[in-house]
């Protein structure tokens, strides 16, 4: 049943890859790509990481799409349909095929290593993955965690400036 | 739980088709988005692992990496602007000052 569903869910992630890459209309680009992250947040669910694709949904399909989507349609670009979309596609795509060929054949030659960790299915199951996450975050990775909110902040300053003709 | 190879392999065939549309195509936004594809299938692989090897660790830095993709679209697209309001376009061919 879950073999059945993965596989279900992989084909719609891999088309709706493919089309990112091949749709001529960037907002049909964007709605391909949201169609990716829903399906990487079903993966997330299947993984045993709710948190994870929550956040995904929110962060990703919910708000960098969203800015994506309004700054297509902010620009409003013409889509001229004689006019090449692409360029050196075919050096692009032997590129793309030795970078599978090479993961690949890592992936099939190789094993994983055995589980170390402390963290199984039912101890995430029964503490709850959210709370096991944020212990995590805020005691090892404190000083990680406060120096993203500067980053963000640093965005937020570098988006406002570059956006602005005049400042 | 599938098998963990199969989610690599997922994530390694996500990864090589954002690696092709950033190579090929032309609109800047486009490419942007393949490198937000990219991003997600090391994420996919950041996860898997992360459940495979029983540690957190993983599932952390997917965070910190959705972070940096949030500031890195606010900053990019702010340069899309920019770029469109100087050449009236968003083809990165036209963009050649800098080509060799």
């Amino acid at each position: 049943m879950e073999t059945i569903f993965f596989a279900i869910v992989s084909l719609v992630a891999i088309v709706s890859a493919i089309l990112v890459v091949t749709c001529k209309n960037p907002i049909n680009s964007a709605l391909s790509l949201i169609m990716t992250f829903f399906c990487l947040a079903t993966y997330y669910v299947m993984l045993d990481a709710p948190f994870m694709a929550a956040v995904q949904v929110m962060v990703y399909a919910g708000a960098i799409m969203v800015l994506m989507v309004f700054t297509i349609m902010l620009l409003n670009i013409r889509v001229d349909a004689n006019k090449k979309q692409s360029h050196s596609v075919i050096l692009g795509s032997i590129i793309g095929l030795f970078t599978l060929l090479n993961t690949v054949i890592m992936l099939v030659k190789s094993r994983a290593a055995a589980p170390t960790g402390p963290y199984s299915g039912d101890m995430i199951k029964t503490i709850g993955h959210t709370e096991l996450i944020g212990r995590e975050m805020f005691t090892n990775f404190l000083l990680p965690f406060e120096i993203t909110s500067i980053l963000l902040l640093v965005a937020i300053v570098g988006a406002v400036i570059l956006a602005k003709k005049k400042i | 739980m599938a098998n963990l190879n199969s989610y690599l392999i997922i994530s390694a065939i996500l990864f090589s088709i954002g690696t092709v549309g950033v190579l090929t195509r032309k609109n800047a936004i486009v490419i942007f988005m393949c490198i937000e594809l990219m991003l997600n299938a090391v994420n996919l692989t950041f996860v898997a692992l992360s459940r495979h090897l029983g540690n957190l660790d993983g599932q952390v830095f997917v965070f910190f990496i959705m972070t940096v993709a949030a500031a890195e679209a606010a900053v990019g697209l702010a340069l899309m602007i920019s770029f469109y309001n100087n050449k009236e376009s968003i083809d990165v061919d036209d963009v050649h000052l800098m080509k060799w």
